[in-house]
């Protein structure tokens, strides 16, 4: 589904990505961890296109079409998401009008018809429900006044009604107390089916006990420097990086 | 800001065609022939010749004031013409089957309901195509329910005792340089009177079209609502495209005596000017209301057009109890600038104001909000809530707030509000990463921004609001 060949990207003249590999197959999860200023986080704007992020080498393909050469709209109507460390406010832009839209794009692409606002209304209070946010955050604006926690579950909220094909989760459980880390978890295993597949960004371990993955990297230097199963996780949080980057050198 | 921000804002302007209408046009320039020349055409009686005269001298000993955060290059008044008139009109129409057909295209390509039966929706209009009123729809209606809305030259005639009493009322002839010269030579405008105790059975509205090269507009419109009635009041303005500048400079009069409410909208999408800041309308307007006891004015506007825009539509609250009010959007692009406010005047005791306005800046243009609030020592338990936000669009644009707040009454109380902020590239990025184009999350952006005051507007203009805003933001996000 997603092949990644040798990728290589700066920003701000810094290189971040120094010839990553990742091949994810369809339905595969997989879990990216590494320490601070790895490039975790960029790897996911590289993917998703955003600007200040500037690709210098290498490829990445999704189901075959090259998401480099798409703009950053089209790689989330083709199914690719983002599910940010940290979610920006949209102050006066209710909730629903901006999901409304949202999905009214993504569809569109994909060839069907949009909601009309009665059966939209009615997933997106099913979907509030699913990832336990109260229905009257659908009449708020983006974000606007939300805890962290709720801010974490508005994005699972809008990848619930998006249906992406690969959710790139980047630290959703940052930051989060383990109730809501359920919630995020159960929202993920919910969603986890043949055609979709998940790349979790983390620092630790813990959302890995939720979300069991099929596949354990390691970024670190701007490169997968080990990949591994369940266990590789597990070994991390026993020993840390250091024998890694010791191991690789 | 980034690149994502800087590239698209180059949108033609809608409604910028050209009518090709054989007119009668004065030559540029201004003095006492030219007044006299005015007021004869209208057949207007002494005392309005004379009034026009006094206001034209008062100007004289005026200056243009300087203090608005906007520059432009001197205006030269003796090039401007002070009259024009579709020639056709010179025997004016009596219905609508006799308006001349190319100016019925033009308002049909404006959009504007003029056809009675296509005002369906409540509106009656009247339009003032350059210097004269063309076509009042639904007049007769009105005057069946006892509302007189008409161009005001057939109000002077028709109802000089109203006329007489209440112009320059509100707006003393030489309240300042662009009231004085309105004053001199205003050429028509509109006039509405609602009877006592009723309720206007619609809305009413205007809109105002510049056409001819030169010719600066100089409209009048005089509202009077009487005892306990109420009135809706629209009013929408465009021009064609020019590349020289046009000037424009109407005066607004509202009174509203006891108990009575007005409400006063305006979507003015004047020609701004093209990119570089070449031609676009100057807008000079002095509006203003005056309160009587327990009445309310309500003061909302959509500003999008003009290069330059110098407007404060403002409430003297004379009458104990009386409320103000003043919801604003403006909107500056390209090299647009803006200066814009209010003023509340709190005589009366228990008087109350709101103020809410948006200013959003984009392109390389400024945009300021410029209000007084003011208290005088009669104003025992008034009170005023101000609230200015500023959104800015990219990094070269710029937004300032000017509050005047003078209180001589130690029970009043005073509440100021502001904020300033970005349409950042984290807002922008996220939308784009839910499947959203940028043009339209801009627009999304800044509808949510204007949210407070486009639910002010009359539902139909709400809607009409919000396009002009997207039209007007094209280029602002590449």
């Amino acid at each position: 589904m997603l092949s990644i060949k040798n990728l290589q990207a700066r920003v701000d003249d810094q290189a971040i990505l120094k010839g990553l590999d990742l091949e994810v197959g369809p339905g595969e999860v997989h879990a990216i961890m590494g320490p601070n200023g790895s490039g975790k986080s960029t790897l996911g704007y590289v993917l998703s296109g955003r600007s200040g992020y500037d690709v210098t080498g290498g490829s990445a393909t999704l189901d075959g079409r090259d998401l480099l050469a798409m703009g950053a709209e089209e790689r989330a109507r083709e199914g690719l998401f983002l599910a940010f460390q940290y979610p920006v406010e949209i102050p006066g832009v209710s909730n629903m009008e901006f999901l409304k839209a949202s999905v009214d794009a993504v569809r569109e692409h994909r060839g069907l018809a949009a909601y009309d606002a009665v059966s939209f209304m009615k997933r997106a209070r099913e979907s509030c429900k699913a990832v336990n946010l109260p229905q009257e955050f659908l009449k708020r604006g983006v974000n606007e006044g939300f805890s962290g926690g709720e801010k974490k579950r508005n994005e699972l909220l809008q990848m619930m009604l998006l249906e992406p094909r690969l959710a790139i989760l980047d630290e959703t459980d940052s930051g989060l107390d383990i109730d809501a880390l359920q919630v995020v978890a159960d929202g993920v295993n919910a969603m986890r089916s043949r055609e979709r597949s998940f790349i979790l960004v983390t620092h630790y371990q813990r959302l890995l006990d939720y979300v069991v993955p099929d596949f354990v990297h390691v970024l670190a230097g701007g490169r997968i420097v080990k990949s591994g199963d369940r266990r590789l996780a597990l070994e991390l949080e026993e020993k840390g990086y250091g024998w890694i980057a010791g191991e690789v050198a | 800001m980034s690149d994502q921000i800087n590239a698209y804002l180059d949108h033609e302007y809608a409604a910028g065609f050209v009518t090709d209408i054989d007119a009668e046009t004065l030559p540029p320039g201004l003095n006492e022939d030219v007044i006299r020349f005015i007021s004869a055409k209208k057949d207007e009686p002494d005392w309005l010749l004379e009034w026009r005269l006094e206001a034209y001298r008062g100007w004289m000993t005026l200056r243009e004031p300087q203090w608005a955060h906007v520059q432009h290059p001197p205006i030269d008044f003796n090039q401007v013409s002070y009259y024009s008139s579709p020639r056709s009109l010179d025997d004016r129409p009596k219905s609508l089957a006799e308006v001349d057909p190319e100016l019925l295209r033009t308002y049909e390509k404006l959009g504007i309901p003029l056809h009675e039966q296509e005002a369906l929706a409540g509106v009656a209009v009247d339009v003032v195509f350059d210097s004269v009123s063309v076509a009042t729809t639904f007049k007769e209606k009105l005057k069946e329910a006892g509302v007189l809305f008409c161009p005001i030259s057939e109000a002077v005639h028709a109802y000089p005792e109203l006329v007489r009493k209440y112009l320059g009322s509100v707006v003393p002839r030489r309240d300042n340089f662009y009231a004085a010269l309105n004053s001199a030579v205003f050429s028509d405008g509109s006039f509405v009177y609602i009877p006592k105790g009723l309720r206007c059975p619609m809305e009413l509205s205007t809109y105002f079209r510049i056409n001819e090269a030169s010719t600066g507009q100089f409209e009048r419109t005089l509202i009077i609502a009487d005892e306990g009635s109420y009135v809706s009041y629209l009013e929408g303005c465009t021009a064609p495209m020019r590349d020289n500048n046009q000037l424009h400079a109407a005066v607004v009069e509202l009174v509203a005596l006891n108990d009575a409410q007005i409400k006063y909208s305006t979507v003015q999408n004047w020609y701004p000017g093209d990119k570089n800041g070449q031609g676009g309308i100057y807008n000079f307007v002095t509006k203003r209301g005056v309160c009587h006891r327990n009445s309310k004015i309500s003061w909302t506007q959509v500003e999008t057009g003009s290069a330059i825009t110098w407007k404060y539509p403002s409430v003297v609250l004379r009458g104990d109890n009386s409320v103000g009010e003043f919801y604003s959007v403006a909107l500056t692009n390209n090299l647009q600038q803006a200066d814009t406010g209010t003023k509340m005047i709190h005589l009366g005791r228990n008087t109350r104001s709101t103020i809410i306005s948006k200013g959003i800046s984009a392109g390389r243009s400024q945009n300021a909000y410029r209000g007084l609030v003011r208290m005088n020592p009669g104003a025992e338990g008034a009170r005023n809530y101000t609230q200015c936000d500023s959104l800015l669009i990219g990094d070269r644009c710029g937004a300032h707030t000017f509050p005047y707040i003078e209180s001589k009454n130690a029970s009043a109380v005073i509440e100021h509000e502001a904020t300033t902020s970005k349409v950042s590239d984290d807002q922008l990025f996220l939308c784009q990463q839910r499947g959203i184009d940028p043009e339209k999350a801009v627009s999304m952006i800044v509808n949510g921004f204007c949210k407070e005051v486009f639910k002010e507007l009359p539902m139909e203009f709400a809607v009409e609001a919000g396009k002009l805003l997207e039209v007007s933001l094209e280029g602002a996000v590449g």
